[in-house]
């Protein structure tokens, strides 16, 4: 039962300062890379998926703007982390997203409808967890990092091979429950991942002023975990470390903190206004090193992609987005008695006076 | 179990039968493992069932609960432990914002069914941050059941069935009855959790109490009994959900009413009930539901916790402000006072 100091592990090796990329951002290969490509149906697949996910992502803004959604925040730019993240994932396996994460869900294969629904303000959350091992789009920062350590823990304990891939931004971090989260996955060596997705701005806090460590990876070294530094625009990349991190974890390895370098495009939501803290130009550089165009440039280059199976993906995207855009012409479903449906397992007394309240002052009791 | 148990005991033993009769119970927290807790309520436990079933966490209270979340969603039952009362605080938005909400933002769709246990309450002269007592900012967030027993076959059956229930439970446990000690046979079934019981009863006056209150509360109901005052003493036990039937009924026949809690009385537990009392049960009452609390100012250091804390005097005091004149005269007139 007791132990001694002596049991203390080795420290993990320290990340790379500068981010780790299979895909340069001109669409050549990398010299050296840390990670094996992956087969080209897989980045066939996560090519795919990124022009399904902004396609999404741009219907997901107009609507926004038309008032049609309470709010959008978009994730342009980070096509990469959304769609790699989640495709890495094996369907045992479990995600948890935050609210900039709608593409990673609907790359998991969730009904695009239903990911917009607590953006829509139908209701907090509108799909079901566990038919696609979604967790709900967690609001809070960081306050979902505990829920995956202990989901993947009790998963372990069931004797299930599943790991769970949490998703956060750099802003993130500096809350206690990242820290916590770090701290619990690492000592319990719960099989999760942590993809921080550091798109350089919390809402408008540059992330110099979030954080002094190197690299947001170098935190993992405190906690005795696996931190790896990845260029986030770099969706093979993404894929690789997230998928070889997930791996690890199913295999008693503990958990790994993975930074993803990318960056926000749009604003932080349809309601901000980039132009009070941040410089254009620098967005501009960023669009440079779009991933769609990155991944699409490799694949054309070594002929396993021609225009016919590009025009497939962009015939499905805009399948997609014609497919919200039209149900999203109906009015919502939302009845104002599941205010009261499912605050307990069944109705308390005092709940169901409220409930009869409600009805006879809208007509409907 | 038969004989002489204290609360201490009988929540042990809930845990105990708990972890035997369910598999996907899991107890953890600070201390909680070889320790048994800084109150021995896990005593033994980790011997019992092994470090699999019971452990020590790293020391941090929003990774717990917020572990327990993903714990419970996943099926597990978590039973986890606040050392003490006011060390809860850094998992506060774990439970309002996550425990308290999940099953709600998913249209029940996902259930947490955990147990939060907090040793709370003062009166046993501890140091600063030790002694506060929390339920306020639990029953004030709907979607979590707020609990607290007052008694060692309360503890122990509401324990049992908070670890059985589909709803998260915050489970108060008023530190300083730990070792109170009653004749008792284990296991045992009580009235249900959700339930308020009457614990003595009487004709002129309902007392009001919960948690630690409840035994000052029937030891002022004694003392009031040789002056002539009949006291019934309602133990509310779930202070959320609120059991409006059984307050309301002894309130109507009793015409009066005082609530007590160790808590400042400012927007405290006490006002909720004095307002629902005075909104179901006007017309019954004769006189203003009235309140013993503690003071308004920050739990005092210990050489000062009796003057915070409600006594059997302060209730007695109460008790005679209930407006016993029943033929009600008018005040005098102002051109009269003072002539």
């Amino acid at each position: 039962m007791k132990r001694s100091d002596d049991a203390r592990g080795s420290a993990p090796p320290l990340p790379s300062v500068e981010p780790v990329g299979l895909v340069d951002p001109t669409g050549r290969r990398t010299e050296g890379a840390a990670y094996d490509t992956p087969e080209p149906g897989a980045l066939l697949a996560l090519l795919r998926g990124m022009v399904i996910g902004r396609r999404f992502d741009r219907q997901a803004s107009a609507l926004a703007r038309q008032g049609r959604l309470a709010v959008y925040p978009s994730s342009r730019g980070q096509e990469a982390c959304q769609v790699g993240g989640a495709l890495a994932l094996a369907d045992r396996d479990w995600l948890f997203p935050t609210y900039r994460d709608c593409v990673s869900l609907v790359a998991r294969g969730v009904d695009p409808v239903e990911v917009l629904t607590l953006l829509r303000g139908d209701w907090h959350s509108g799909y079901d967890p566990r038919r696609h091992r979604c967790a709900p789009q967690c609001t809070p920062l960081a306050t979902s990092a505990p829920h995956a350590v202990g989901l993947a823990w009790a998963a372990r304990r069931a004797g299930e091979d599943a790991a769970a891939l949490v998703m956060m931004g750099d802003g993130a971090t500096s809350e206690g429950d990242a820290h916590e989260a770090f701290n619990f996955a690492a000592v319990w060596k719960a099989p999760v991942v942590f993809l921080v997705q550091n798109n350089q701005w919390a809402i408008s806090v540059p992330v110099d002023k979030q954080s002094a460590a190197p690299t947001l990876a170098h935190k993992a070294v405190g906690y005795g975990m696996a931190g790896v530094h990845i260029d986030g625009n770099d969706a093979a990349a993404v894929y690789a470390a997230v998928s070889q991190a997930l791996e690890a974890a199913r295999d008693g390895g503990g958990p790994t903190l993975i930074e993803a370098r990318t960056y926000r495009l749009d604003p932080h939501t349809n309601s901000d206004d980039p132009g009070r803290y941040r410089d254009d130009a620098e967005r501009a550089r960023w669009e440079e090193r779009d991933p769609l165009a990155r991944l699409e440039a490799l694949l054309r280059a070594e002929g396993a992609l021609d225009d016919a199976a590009m025009d497939g993906f962009e015939k499905e995207a805009e399948i997609t987005a014609a497919a919200v855009r039209e149900r999203y012409s109906g009015d919502d479903e939302t009845a104002p008695e599941d205010l009261f449906a499912h605050v307990y397992h069944s109705i308390p007394a005092q709940l169901e006076r409220q409930r009869r309240d409600l009805l006879a002052e809208i007509g409907e009791g | 179990m038969a004989g002489t148990v204290t609360l201490g005991q009988a929540l042990n033993r809930a845990l105990r039968d708990a972890l035997a009769a369910d598999d996907s119970v899991v107890v953890y927290g600070e201390d909680v493992g070889p320790l048994g807790g800084v109150f021995r309520v896990t005593d033994g436990l980790t011997a019992e069932f092994g470090e699999e079933r019971c452990f020590d966490s790293p020391l941090a209270e929003a990774g717990i609960v917020g572990t327990a979340v993903g714990m419970a969603m996943y099926g597990l039952r978590p039973v986890v432990e606040m050392q003490f009362d006011a060390f809860s605080y850094p998992a506060f938005e774990q439970v309002v914002s996550h425990v308290a909400k999940m099953r709600n933002r998913t249209r029940g769709r996902l259930e947490l069914p955990m147990v939060i246990r907090i040793p709370y309450g003062g009166g046993i002269g501890a140091v600063e941050h030790h002694a506060d007592s929390s339920e306020a900012y639990w029953a004030h967030t709907p979607g979590l059941r707020v609990v607290t027993p007052a008694t060692p076959s309360d503890g122990y059956s509401m324990l049992r069935e908070a670890v059985d229930s589909p709803d998260p439970v915050v489970f108060l446990e008023p530190k300083r009855r730990y070792w109170t000690k009653e004749e008792a046979v284990l296991p045992v079934r009580t009235a249900p959790m959700d339930r308020a019981v009457v614990r003595r009863s009487g004709d002129d006056v309902t007392l009001l109490a919960y948690g630690p209150m409840v035994e000052t509360a029937l030891e002022a109901a004694a003392a009031a009994a040789e002056e002539g005052t009949s006291v019934e003493v309602v133990d509310l036990r779930s202070l959320s959900p609120f059991d409006d039937a059984t307050a309301a009924a002894s309130v109507r026949r009793t015409g009066r009413a005082v609530v007590v809690h160790e808590a400042s009385g400012f927007a405290g537990y006490g006002a909720e009930v004095a307002a629902r009392l005075t909104e179901q049960c006007f017309h019954y009452l004769e006189a203003p539901v009235l309140r013993v609390c503690g003071l308004d100012v920050p739990y005092p250091p210990p050489v000062l916790e009796e003057h915070h804390l409600p006594s059997v005097d302060r209730i007695l005091d109460a008790f005679d402000r209930l407006q016993w004149e029943r033929t009600w005269t008018a005040a005098p007139a102002p051109a009269e006072v003072g002539a």
